[in-house]
C-alpha cells in the first residue's frame, strides 16, 4: 500500500504552514505568521521569526539572532537543533539543513508515514561566506520560495560585483561610498565580500546593523574592523567618511540620517537591482546585484536536483514558476502564504 | 558596443547633469571615429534600425522563451529592450567572438530585411553580457531614454572638444550621421561647416528681469517697448534647405507646425513668439501646449487649435546677416519683410509708443485682464543681436505673479540632493461640496510647489512634515491640515489633473504663514475668478 498523501498531515492555514496531526489540529508550525504554540523557525528575518511563540525550534545561530532582535525572553521554551539533529514531534521525524540564506538559515526535513517533505524556507545556491551553503535533499514535496523566480532574474557572480565598489572607490576617492543593505545577512555577507575581494580598511557602519555584526563575529565569522558611522553632528557632513564604505539599512537612506555623509555614492545591494528601471526609481546611483534568495536557474536546477513528485510554493511570483514547472512536467501548486514581505531583500 | 552599452548605463544611474557630461565626453575623447559618430546619432536620436521594430524583437524572444514566461517578465520589467537582454541566455564563452563594434552594427543593419536583421541581432545578443544585450537592443530599436537630451550630449561635446555649445548648435541641422565634418572641426581638422544659407538655429539673445535702478533709465528716447506673449520662443528659419522652426534650445520641432514650415520664396531668419489661435482671437496656452505636445499633429487638431508666429526680430534677411545692426533698424526691415510675405501665419508685434516708465508700470499692471500677455519686453534701441544674456541690453518686466494662501495637504520627498528632505508639497484651498453649497467647506488640492523657500526654510518645512504626518501612502505623507502657505503663480487655468478643476502654473512659495490659521486660507472661488478667460 502506497503511503497517504503529506496533504493528509501538513498543509497551509491562516497562521502559516502547519503539521496537524489525525483530527486536524495543528501538531506545530513553520515560520507562523502569528503568535502560536510551537513553531519551527527557518531563519531569523523578521518575517519569518516572529516574538511571542511559546516554543521555538530552530538552530542555535537563529535562535541567538532572534534573542539579540527581540530579548531573552522571545519565547517561553526554545529548543536549539543542530544541523542534521533528529527530534520527534508526534509521529513526524524532523531535522534541520542548511538553506544557504543568511547565518542558521536552514531547511526543514519532515519524515512522516512513508513520505518525506522538504520545507526549504528562503534559500540560495551562490557562495556565501557568512553562511552553511544549502544541501539539496531528495524528497517527495519540495516547499519553495519565489522571490524571484522570473526568467529575467540571473543573479551575477558576487565577487565580481563586489568589486564593482573597490573600481568606483579608485574613481571618486572623495565620495562617500554608502551601500544600503537589509541588516540580518545581507549588510555582513557585503562585508564578508569585500574582505575577500581585499579591502581591508576599516568599514563603517550604521547603528542598527551594530548588534547583528556583532553576532555574525561571534560565531567566527570575519568581518574584519568595523567603525560606527553614527559618531559625529546630526546633519553635519563628516569629512572622515570621504572615500570610505559605509553600510546601513536601505530605509535610511533616504532619511536624514544620510546627511552626514560628504557627497554620498548610493549604492543599494540587492537581487532587485537587476531590473536597471526599477534600480533607477529607487534613485541609486549604483545598483549591485547581489542576492540571498535563488535566482531563475538555481530555483529551477534546485527543483531537478532534489527531483520531488511535487512542488508547493509558498511566496514570490508563483505564476511564472508554476508555468515553468507545468512545461516539464512537474506537479505544483501555489500555496499563497501571506505574511512574508520580499521587497526588503 | 560593450563601452556605449556601459556609458548608457552609467548615464540612466547618474542623477547630476555634470557627471552625465563627464561620462559623455569621457566617452568621445576615448572613442575612435566612425564608431564615436554613429554613438552620438543613438544618443541624440538620429539613429535607428529601420526593421527592429518591437514586434520583430517579440518575435526574437519567442524563440528562446515560452510566450506566457515573456509575458510574465514583460509585465514586471514593463520595458521590451531590457526584459529581452534580462531573458536571453547567458553566452558561452567564446574567446574569439566578441560583440561587434558600433559602426559594424550600422553597416550590417543598414539594408538588411527583417528576417536578416533578426538573424543579426539574435548573433549579437548570443556573444553579449546582459548590459550589453540590453544597450545594444536600445540602440537597434532607438529611443535610449537613458536621461540624457539632445542639449546635454551637445554640452558634452562642447566640454569635451572646447568649443562654445553654441557653434556646435548653429551647425547641427547641417550635419549627418556619423558627424564626420563635426569631427574634424571639433579637434581642429578642418574649419567648421558654413552655414550660411541654411537654415539653421542662430543662438538666441535673452533678456534679464527688470529691477528698480534700471526702471528709472527707460525712456521712449532709448528704449523700445512690446508686450510679452504668454507663448513659446521659436525661430523660424528658411534657407536653401527648406524652413525649419526651432524651440529655445535648439531643437528642430518642425514636424509638429506644418503651418509654419511650409517652402518660402524668402530666405532668413526671424525671431518670435509660438502662439495658439489666430492673431485677432490668440488662444490659451494650454491649447498651445496640445501642440507643442505633439510631434505629428493630426489634421483635426491643426483645425480646432492652429498656432502663428508673432514675429519681434529678424537676424538674418536673404543673405545679410543683420545681428550687428540696431534693432531699431532690424525692426524696420522685419516690419518691411513681414509685409512682403504675406504669411497667413506670421504677423508682426507691435511696439508699443509710451511717455514714461511710470505708464509702464501701469500697463505691465493691467496686463493681465487681457490675458496670454506676461508683461513688457523693453529692448535698447541701440542694442545688436548678441547670444545670451547681455547687460543693460534687453529686459522682461513680467506682471506681478498671483498670490493664494493655501493649506498644505501632502509631502513627499525631493530628488538627488533633496532625498532626505520632504520638498515636494501638494496644497489646497478651501471649497463647498457641489451637491450641499451650504455645508461644511472642504479642503481640495489645487497644485504642487517644490520651490520658492530657502534652504533654512526647507529644513523647518521637513521638521513640520516629520511632526504633522497623519497618514503615508507609499511616499506620500499626509499632513495634518493646519499649515498655511502663500503661494505664487503665473496664471491659474481650468484643468482636470487636480480634483478641484483647476491647476496653476509654475506655482512656487512665496511665504510660509506659521501664525495664519487654516480656516483663513482662501475660498476656490476666489481662485476661479483669475482663470484667463
Amino acid at each position: 500500500m502506497s503511503p497517504p498523501h503529506p496533504s493528509r498531515w501538513i498543509r497551509p492555514l491562516a497562521s502559516g504552514l502547519a503539521v496537524i496531526d489525525g483530527m486536524g489540529a495543528p501538531r506545530f508550525h513553520i515560520d507562523a505568521t502569528r503568535a502560536n504554540e510551537t513553531v519551527i523557525v527557518t531563519h531569523g528575518h523578521a518575517d519569518h521569526a516572529r516574538p511571542g511563540h511559546k516554543h521555538v525550534i530552530a538552530t542555535p545561530e537563529t535562535l541567538a539572532i532572534m534573542e539579540a532582535r527581540y530579548g531573552a525572553r522571545f519565547a517561553e521554551q526554545v529548543t536549539p537543533l543542530n544541523w542534521h539533529e533528529t527530534m520527534r514531534i508526534g509521529d513526524v521525524d524532523i531535522h534541520l539543513v542548511p538553506a544557504g540564506h543568511v547565518l542558521g538559515s536552514a531547511q526543514i526535513v519532515l519524515d512522516s508515514q512513508g513520505s518525506r517533505v522538504v520545507v526549504s524556507g528562503d534559500y540560495k545556491r551562490k557562495p556565501d561566506p557568512t553562511c552553511a551553503a544549502f544541501e539539496p535533499v531528495a524528497c517527495d514535496i519540495f516547499i519553495t520560495e519565489a522571490t524571484f523566480a522570473l526568467p529575467v532574474f540571473s543573479h551575477p557572480d558576487p565577487l565580481t560585483e563586489i568589486s564593482r565598489i573597490l573600481t568606483s572607490l579608485a574613481l571618486f576617492p572623495a565620495r562617500a561610498h554608502v551601500i544600503g543593505a537589509y541588516s540580518l545577512g545581507k549588510a555582513q555577507r557585503v562585508i564578508a565580500l569585500l574582505r575577500q575581494a581585499g579591502y581591508e580598511a576599516p568599514i563603517f557602519i550604521h547603528g542598527a546593523l551594530q548588534k547583528l555584526c556583532q553576532l555574525y563575529q561571534d560565531h567566527g565569522i570575519d568581518l574584519g574592523k568595523l567603525e560606527p558611522a553614527t559618531s559625529g553632528q546630526k546633519g553635519m557632513p563628516q569629512p572622515a567618511l570621504a572615500g570610505q564604505i559605509v553600510i546601513a539599512p536601505p530605509s535610511a537612506l533616504s532619511d536624514r540620517w544620510s546627511r552626514r555623509l560628504p557627497d554620498p555614492l548610493i549604492i543599494m545591494a540587492s537581487g532587485w537591482m537587476q531590473v536597471k528601471q526599477r534600480a533607477k526609481q529607487s534613485g541609486v546611483e549604483m545598483p549591485l546585484i547581489l542576492s540571498d534568495h535563488a535566482d531563475w536557474n538555481d530555483l529551477l536546477a534546485t527543483i531537478d536536483e532534489v527531483d520531488p513528485k511535487e512542488v508547493w510554493i509558498t511566496h514570490g511570483r508563483e505564476d511564472a514558476l508554476m508555468r515553468a514547472l507545468s512545461l516539464k512536467g512537474v506537479t505544483a501548486k501555489a500555496l499563497h502564504l501571506i505574511g512574508y514581505e520580499d521587497d526588503a531583500e | 558596443m560593450i563601452r556605449f552599452a556601459r556609458l548608457l548605463e552609467q548615464l540612466l544611474f547618474t542623477p547630476q547633469r555634470n557627471t552625465k557630461i563627464h561620462h559623455l565626453s569621457e566617452w568621445f575623447q576615448n572613442t575612435p571615429m566612425p564608431d564615436r559618430g554613429w554613438g552620438l546619432a543613438a544618443l541624440v536620436g538620429e539613429f535607428q534600425s529601420k526593421k527592429a521594430k518591437p514586434a520583430l524583437i517579440r518575435a526574437m524572444a519567442s524563440t528562446k522563451i515560452d510566450a506566457e514566461l515573456f509575458a510574465i517578465s514583460y509585465d514586471f520589467v514593463g520595458d521590451l529592450a531590457e526584459t529581452v537582454a534580462l531573458i536571453w541566455p547567458e553566452p558561452h564563452l567564446r574567446p574569439n567572438s566578441t560583440p561587434p563594434t558600433l559602426s559594424s552594427i550600422v553597416s550590417a543593419l543598414g539594408d538588411a530585411n527583417a528576417e536578416e536583421t533578426k538573424t543579426l541581432i539574435s548573433q549579437w545578443l548570443d556573444i553579449s553580457d546582459t548590459t550589453t544585450r540590453w544597450g545594444l537592443l536600445k540602440l537597434t530599436t532607438g529611443g535610449l531614454r537613458v536621461g540624457a537630451s539632445a542639449r546635454t550630449v551637445r554640452l558634452a561635446l562642447a566640454h569635451a572638444y572646447g568649443k562654445p555649445v553654441e557653434h556646435i548648435e548653429e551647425i547641427w541641422p547641417l550635419i549627418q550621421p556619423p558627424y564626420t565634418a563635426l569631427f574634424d572641426w571639433l579637434e581642429d581638422k578642418s574649419p567648421r561647416p558654413n552655414a550660411d544659407g541654411k537654415a539653421v538655429f542662430r543662438p538666441l539673445m535673452l533678456a534679464h528681469p527688470l529691477n528698480d535702478q534700471d526702471m528709472a533709465s527707460i525712456t521712449p528716447e532709448n528704449w523700445l517697448v512690446e508686450w510679452k506673449w504668454d507663448g513659446a520662443r521659436v525661430q523660424l528659419a528658411s534657407g536653401q534647405d527648406g524652413v525649419r522652426l526651432f524651440s529655445r534650445s535648439g531643437d528642430d520641432i518642425s514636424s509638429g507646425f506644418p503651418e509654419l514650415t511650409k517652402p518660402l520664396d524668402w530666405h532668413g531668419t526671424l525671431d518670435g513668439e509660438l502662439l495658439a489661435g489666430q492673431p485677432h482671437d490668440i488662444a490659451s496656452f494650454q491649447d498651445l501646449q496640445q501642440r507643442l505636445n505633439r510631434k505629428k499633429p493630426s489634421v483635426k487638431l491643426m483645425q480646432t487649435v492652429p498656432v502663428f508666429l508673432r514675429a519681434y526680430d529678424i537676424l538674418i534677411d536673404g543673405e545679410n546677416d543683420l545681428r550687428q545692426m540696431p534693432i531699431e533698424h532690424r525692426r524696420e526691415i522685419l516690419q518691411q519683410t513681414l509685409k512682403t510675405l504675406d504669411h497667413p501665419a506670421i504677423d508682426l508685434s507691435a511696439v508699443l509708443p509710451f511717455t514714461d516708465a511710470q505708464q509702464l508700470d501701469e500697463w505691465r499692471q493691467k496686463c493681465r485682464d487681457g490675458g496670454l500677455i506676461e508683461g513688457l519686453m523693453i529692448k535698447a534701441r541701440n542694442s545688436v543681436y548678441h547670444q545670451g544674456r547681455v547687460k543693460g541690453q534687453w529686459f522682461k518686466w513680467k506682471r506681478d505673479p498671483l498670490t493664494a494662501d493655501v493649506v498644505l495637504l501632502y509631502a513627499q520627498r525631493g530628488h538627488g540632493k533633496r532625498s532626505s528632505f520632504f520638498s515636494d508639497y501638494t496644497f489646497a484651498a478651501w471649497a463647498n461640496h457641489g451637491d450641499q453649497p451650504d455645508g461644511e467647506p472642504v479642503l481640495v488640492p489645487v497644485g504642487k510647489a517644490y520651490s520658492g523657500f530657502s534652504d533654512a526654510e526647507l529644513k523647518k518645512l521637513d521638521a513640520f512634515v516629520r511632526a504633522n504626518t497623519i497618514q503615508r501612502y507609499g511616499p506620500v505623507r499626509e499632513l495634518k491640515k493646519t499649515l498655511v502657505v502663500e503661494v505664487a503663480f503665473d496664471a491659474i487655468g481650468l484643468s482636470s489633473r487636480h480634483k478641484s478643476g483647476v491647476a496653476m502654473r509654475f506655482p512656487r512659495f512665496q511665504r510660509i504663514r506659521w501664525d495664519k490659521p487654516a480656516h483663513e486660507a482662501d475660498h476656490l472661488d476666489t481662485l476661479m475668478k483669475w482663470i484667463d478667460s
